[in-house]
């Protein structure tokens, strides 16, 4: 691995005509780091991804590799190890020779070729796969070799754009286990791109999750998970339950008339004023008292059930439980007042 | 619905359109050119063929017509390539000069050698122009000449060989040349060690064909160079024995000969066709 201290990116912008792709984006990585960027499509996370393999040229702002300007340099100098949604491994080159390409073009010694392709394809566990062209291998095989692929150059930093998507969920949970593993083991600097919280939250050191061309928020995954700034990252990170809200006093009301339901004690937001809340369907508990509400649907889930409660007024409440319930069975719930966040930001109905 | 009657599937009936036509308009007039080929007026049934191949007339037009295809189509292939890589990333540009080029395919060769006599004639306009400008005392001999016939195969024979092969190069997973950009690659190197590969069985295909009609170039060969001497190719010679000495057999030989040359050199090229890799041009799944 070639040895850096840290990363910077210093407000990177990238602008295609009067859209904002990218705006104001500052980050900075150190060494051995995982970091996530995590948000839905069109938010920007591959785009800044591409800013800093050189794939994109950006249109303002800095990227620094300890104290080298490397924004201005083309891809093939900047030396990161990148693994792509659809493989994009050559076709025509057998295993070896796709692994050995970035060494190739470095002009490594033809002998330490031949061994550090085999020792990278070993660490994957291809080691017996040598010599087949990757159409003869299934997706994760293929998904693999790319991870050999760009590891096998020993960059400074390697570049992840969603490599699990076109994968099936077993073998997407495998290779998120491998990843994981190689980061470690390689001591690798993996900047990952994901639109999945679940593969955000189980690799990384840190998540920065954006929207529109901007990041929201960044902060270990703990942070994010149980105090996240705003109802639009409380979203991503599984806050399904999410509404406007009225505050009464130190009460917050959600819904109109006798039906509202009411919940008390509750943090207020940095600045005061709230306008939405959430929870989490699985801090919603069934209670011997507490809100009144009907079993609309069960989901079975194995080892929970995923239960749509609705309230007296009609708002739908997600739960997810351990208890069995039968739908149209009447119930009460209760959710631990820590356990709720208020944030500024007003509601908006999740698109989609 | 199905149009099986007493276990015989009937719609194999419908293939028989098509069948008639082949029979009619192809398999039927090629038997009878080769039938035709094998009955000289005088001789044995050999005698077109050996008269075709002892006559320095005759079989030298062989090498007068591969003089004048086998290089127009290399050149072709060799500015096409180019500009179609140049040109792989879907843009209005792209459009542009795709739907610009289109024009002199339709054109056909009678037109486009029409309008080259005028303008390359001693008082045509690129003779006046580079007169005018001082460039040159007297007025070039460009027409009737080989020359004159390979500028008119380039310029109906390259936007053919452009249009197939950005098909070609955009048939290819653009995520590969990134990918190897990321590895270390220049963009020379990328289309080297990626496009280059790839493109091969594209590059053999379009060879092919544009092969295949300039070796056929009869009326270009007829307007714009010296029929009687440098250009004189073997669509010629075949004219000439049906319509100059009505000597059908002569002239059905000489048409097989020019299929035979021509799927020699197809076959020629279509071996290098398949030492190269010919699967998917994407890296995976997409």
């Amino acid at each position: 691995m070639r040895k850096f201290q840290s990363l910077q990116l210093d407000r990177v912008a990238l602008r295609f005509g009067g859209f904002k792709a990218l705006d104001d984006f500052s980050l900075t990585i150190r060494a051995g780091e995982f970091v996530s960027l995590l948000g839905p499509s069109g938010c920007g996370k591959s785009t800044a991804l591409n800013c800093l393999s050189g794939l994109l040229q950006v249109s303002s702002g800095s990227i620094m590799l300890d104290d080298k300007r490397i924004d201005i340099l083309p891809p093939e100098r900047r030396g990161f190890g990148m693994v792509f949604q659809n493989y994009a491994l050559f076709p025509h080159l057998s295993v070896r020779r796709n692994v050995a390409f970035g060494l190739e073009m470095r002009k490594v010694p033809k002998a330490e070729v031949e061994q550090r392709v085999e020792r990278a394809l070993a660490t994957v566990r291809l080691g017996n796969q040598i010599d087949k062209l990757p159409g003869q291998l299934s997706g994760g095989q293929q998904q693999r070799v790319a991870i050999a692929r760009a590891v096998a150059i020993e960059p400074p930093l390697v570049l992840m754009d969603e490599p699990l998507s076109n994968l099936d969920a077993k073998l997407r949970l495998e290779l998120r286990h491998e990843i994981k593993r190689l980061h470690h083991a390689l001591g690798l600097t993996t900047i990952y791109v994901t639109h999945d919280q679940d593969e955000a939250l189980s690799l990384s050191d840190r998540i920065v999750v954006m929207r529109d061309g901007r990041i929201q928020q960044q902060g270990t995954p703990e942070t994010l998970y149980n105090a996240p700034d705003n109802l639009y990252v409380a979203r991503f990170m599984g806050y399904r339950n999410a509404f406007a809200v009225r505050m009464d006093g130190p009460c917050a009301l959600v819904g109109e008339g006798i039906g509202a339901m009411r919940f008390d004690g509750l943090d207020l937001p940095a600045g005061g004023a709230a306008q939405s809340l959430a929870f989490r369907p699985d801090d919603v508990k069934l209670a011997a008292s507490g809100i009144a509400a009907e079993v609309a649907q069960v989901e079975y889930c194995g080892q929970l059930w995923l239960v749509d409660l609705r309230t007296a007024d009609g708002t739908h409440v997600t739960m997810e439980t351990h208890e069995r319930v039968t739908m149209g069975q009447r119930v009460q719930f209760h959710v631990a007042p820590e356990r709720i966040r208020l944030f500024a930001d007003a509601f908006v109905p999740e698109a989609g | 619905m199905n149009g099986a009657v007493a276990g015989r599937d009937l719609r194999v009936l419908l293939l028989a359109p098509a069948v008639l036509a082949v029979l009619l308009l192809f398999i039927y007039p090629f038997a009878y050119g080769v039938l035709l080929s094998l009955k000289p007026p005088e001789g044995g049934w050999a005698a077109n063929y050996a008269r075709f191949f002892a006559e320095p007339r005759l079989y030298q037009t062989i090498g007068t017509t591969l003089l004048i295809s086998l290089p127009v189509t290399v050149f072709n292939l060799l500015i096409a390539l180019p500009m179609a890589y140049l040109l792989r990333v879907p843009s209005t540009r792209q459009r542009l000069i795709a739907a610009a080029l289109v024009v002199p395919m339709t054109l056909g060769t009678v037109l486009v050698a029409q309008g080259m006599l005028t303008y390359l004639s001693p008082n045509g306009w690129f003779n006046r122009s580079l007169l005018d400008m001082g460039l040159i005392s007297q007025p070039l001999q460009l027409l009737h000449g080989p020359l004159a016939v390979i500028l008119s195969l380039v310029i109906t024979g390259f936007p053919f060989a452009f249009l197939m092969l950005l098909s070609y190069v955009t048939g290819i997973d653009p995520s590969l040349g990134r990918a190897a950009a990321t590895l270390g690659a220049s963009p020379a190197a990328q289309f080297r060690r990626v496009y280059l590969p790839l493109l091969v069985p594209g590059l053999v295909t379009t060879f092919c064909l544009v092969f295949v009609q300039a070796f056929a170039v009869f009326p270009s060969a007829v307007l714009l160079g010296s029929p009687a001497g440098s250009t004189r190719v073997i669509s010629l010679a075949a004219y000439e024995a049906a319509y100059e000495d009505f000597n059908y057999s002569m002239a059905s030989s000489i048409a097989l000969i020019m299929g035979a040359v021509q799927l020699a050199v197809v076959l020629l090229a279509l071996a290098i066709r398949r030492a190269a890799y010919r699967g998917p041009a994407s890296g995976g799944k997409g």
